[in-house]
């Protein structure tokens, strides 16, 4: 069992997407305008990740080699259209103000690299726990992200006014906002992992 | 179970199963999630209408026509009525003088043409400067607020333009082209209760007649 | 007329790289050198424009009529994947030459976020063809861009003694939200 809680331990920390394998840069900087945009992209691609964990490790050994990559593509892009439809028709806000990168999820480098690395080698449930756990992470880091440029942007903290707007830096809600705070994050992140 | 060949066969047959069994699955998703997604829009709509004209009991959306303004512009018009009677008209209206382009508004006329109130639809302006236009205009502050004026009598523009209306701090073209967009609304609410338009036909200029427009000084950090 | 502002916004007001957050990864991975930073810009300009072409062509005479607009992601991406697959094959046989410089940078860029995004944008933006292949070819031009100048950066950031804890990506994440910055000067030069 702990073997098992180990597997989603891995994605969340020690191999977290954006912190350590630095993987799937475009949504995470461009959706973390705020903390709850950060976190519907991160749970967007996290439920496209474990189901298509989940479905390429049950169809590993009928797949032959040499048509691995296309296959796991066509997974990936049924379960982001899949998603596409149902946020549209569930949460229309949301998914207006993530637009163009729902689908993008298709070429998130995290996706087919979990499927290649881990599904395509692992029984369906380690990979459903290995999907579970990468996406958590990304989730994490998303949201983490999002709240740092939406308290500093707009003085806000999920949406609630923490001081008057006006003393917000706007820089940090525009483009170089989302390069200086992940820049930052990193440091504290790498000097984080030196001391312990 | 072995792992299969990469014969050209098995190829072949795991990939074009695959696609199919995965396109059939969307498909039936498309049919199932059809009819929410269009309830999503048309409550969508009918939530901006209601944000901006009084209580009604029609169905505005049901009610839609559309109009086209002396310029040429076709809107679409959605009367919100009470026990049959007119409480008030939605105009959706856009303008492309937008910071980032193209800006679509939904303004909301009382019968005697003053604005009730007005939510924006669709803006691609910078966050934090000329995105404000949403909430901006109804802020009661200095002379923000514009719900209660009438475009027939009160001169829209910014107060830089020679105007009544305090344009966003920093984003006046964001302001300009948003008040484009409530005076191309007026022209749409004025060709459908057959109020006479504005004096000049031009919908780029919403002044009045007796407007003087200042040339404004163009700084390029303002928006 | 309205191709010149189409270009000038791509490349400048609404560059694909520091407004749009497209391409991330090539722009922080491939942009250690210059060299392979040109190489880079000319595979990705030769398969977006070539993409973009396709996919437009596929969505408005096969997926449009059909109304099999739902299958338009998964259509795009393995139109993108094969026409990398045999832009890299049919380039051996021809211009080995050629093959030489650009093909190392063919595999990555299936998974190059821009070419996929460009192809949705201006099925989203309703382009006509010429437009549509104007667009990809002028946001290819705007990724050569970031990137040239970001390796530039990036050439002489390695002389220089950077503290412990920025190296490596920190350092190049804000040199990126500086560059960033500077593109944000060219806002509102044109409208598109």
């Amino acid at each position: 069992m702990k073997n098992k809680f180990g597997i989603v331990l891995n994605g969340l920390i020690t191999e977290n997407p954006t912190f350590v394998l630095m993987l799937g840069m475009c949504p995470t900087l461009a959706t973390t305008t705020s903390a709850l945009n950060g976190m519907g992209m991160g749970l967007a691609t996290s439920f496209v990740l474990i189901c298509s964990n989940l479905v390429i490790s049950l169809l590993k050994n009928i797949i032959p080699d040499n048509v691995r990559i296309p296959s796991f593509i066509v997974v990936i892009a049924s379960f982001v259209t899949l998603l596409e439809m149902i946020m549209k028709a569930y949460v229309p806000d949301l998914y207006e103000s993530l637009g163009l990168f729902i689908p993008l999820i298709v070429v998130n480098c995290i996706v087919l690299g979990r499927a290649e690395a881990f599904a395509s080698k692992n029984n369906p449930f380690d990979s459903l726990l290995d999907g579970l756990g990468i996406g958590l992470g990304f989730t994490f880091a998303l949201t983490l992200l999002g709240m740092v440029r939406e308290f500093l942007g707009a003085g806000t903290f999920f949406g609630l006014q923490v001081f008057p707007e006006q003393y917000g830096a706007l820089v940090f809600i525009l483009a170089p906002g989302a390069f200086i705070t992940l820049a930052y994050l990193l440091a504290i992140m790498n000097k984080i992992r030196k001391v312990s | 179970m072995k792992k299969l060949e990469s014969s050209l066969t098995n190829m072949m047959l795991v990939l074009g199963g695959i696609a199919i069994v995965a396109s059939a699955l969307l498909a039936w998703v498309n049919v199932l999630t059809a009819e929410p997604v269009r309830q999503a829009e048309i409550a969508k709509q009918e939530k901006a209408i209601k944000d901006v004209t009084p209580a009604f009991d029609n169905s505005p959306v049901a009610d839609r026509y559309e109009v086209t303004t002396p310029a040429g512009e076709v809107l679409a018009c959605y009367p919100a009525r009470k026990g049959g009677e007119l409480q008030g008209i939605a105009v959706e209206s856009y303008s492309e003088k937008g910071f980032s382009g193209h800006i679509s508004v939904m303004v909301g006329f009382t019968p005697d043409g003053s604005i009730y109130n007005y939510s924006v639809l669709k803006q691609g302006e910078t966050p934090g400067l000329g995105a404000k236009m949403g909430t901006w205009f109804k802020t009661e502050k200095n002379r923000q607020d514009i719900r209660g004026k009438n475009p027939a009598s009160d001169n829209m523009t910014v107060s830089k333009d020679g105007g009544e209306v305090d344009a966003i701090t920093a984003a006046t073209i964001s302001s300009r082209a948003f008040l484009d967009a409530v005076g191309r609304a007026y022209e749409g609410f004025a060709v459908s209760q057959g109020v006479n338009a504005l004096p000049n036909d031009s919908a780029d200029a919403v002044s009045g007649a007796t407007a003087i427009v200042e040339p404004s000084n163009p700084s390029s950090n303002e928006e | 007329m309205i191709y010149i502002t189409m270009f000038i916004a791509a490349v400048f007001v609404n560059n694909i790289v520091l407004s749009q957050f497209l391409g991330i990864c090539p722009f922080l991975g491939v942009s250690k050198k210059i060299n392979t930073a040109v190489g880079m810009t000319g595979a990705v300009a030769f398969v977006i424009t070539l993409s973009t072409l396709i996919t437009w062509l596929v969505y408005t005479y096969l997926l449009k009529p059909f109304n099999l607009d739902y299958l338009q992601t998964i259509a795009f991406i393995l139109i993108i994947a094969s026409l990398v697959q045999l832009v890299e094959i049919v380039l051996k046989k021809i211009s080995p030459a050629l093959y030489q410089s650009l093909g190392v940078y063919l595999p990555l860029i299936s998974t190059n976020c821009c070419i996929l995004g460009v192809a949705i944008l201006v099925i989203q933006k309703d382009y006509n063809l010429l437009e549509s292949v104007v667009y990809a070819f002028s946001t290819a031009c705007g990724f050569g861009l970031a990137l040239i100048l970001f390796a530039g950066i990036r050439e002489q950031l390695a002389l220089l003694r950077v503290p412990k804890g920025m190296q490596g990506m920190p350092i190049a994440l804000l040199t990126a939200g500086l560059l960033a910055l500077a593109f944000m000067g060219f806002s509102g030069i044109v409208k598109l």
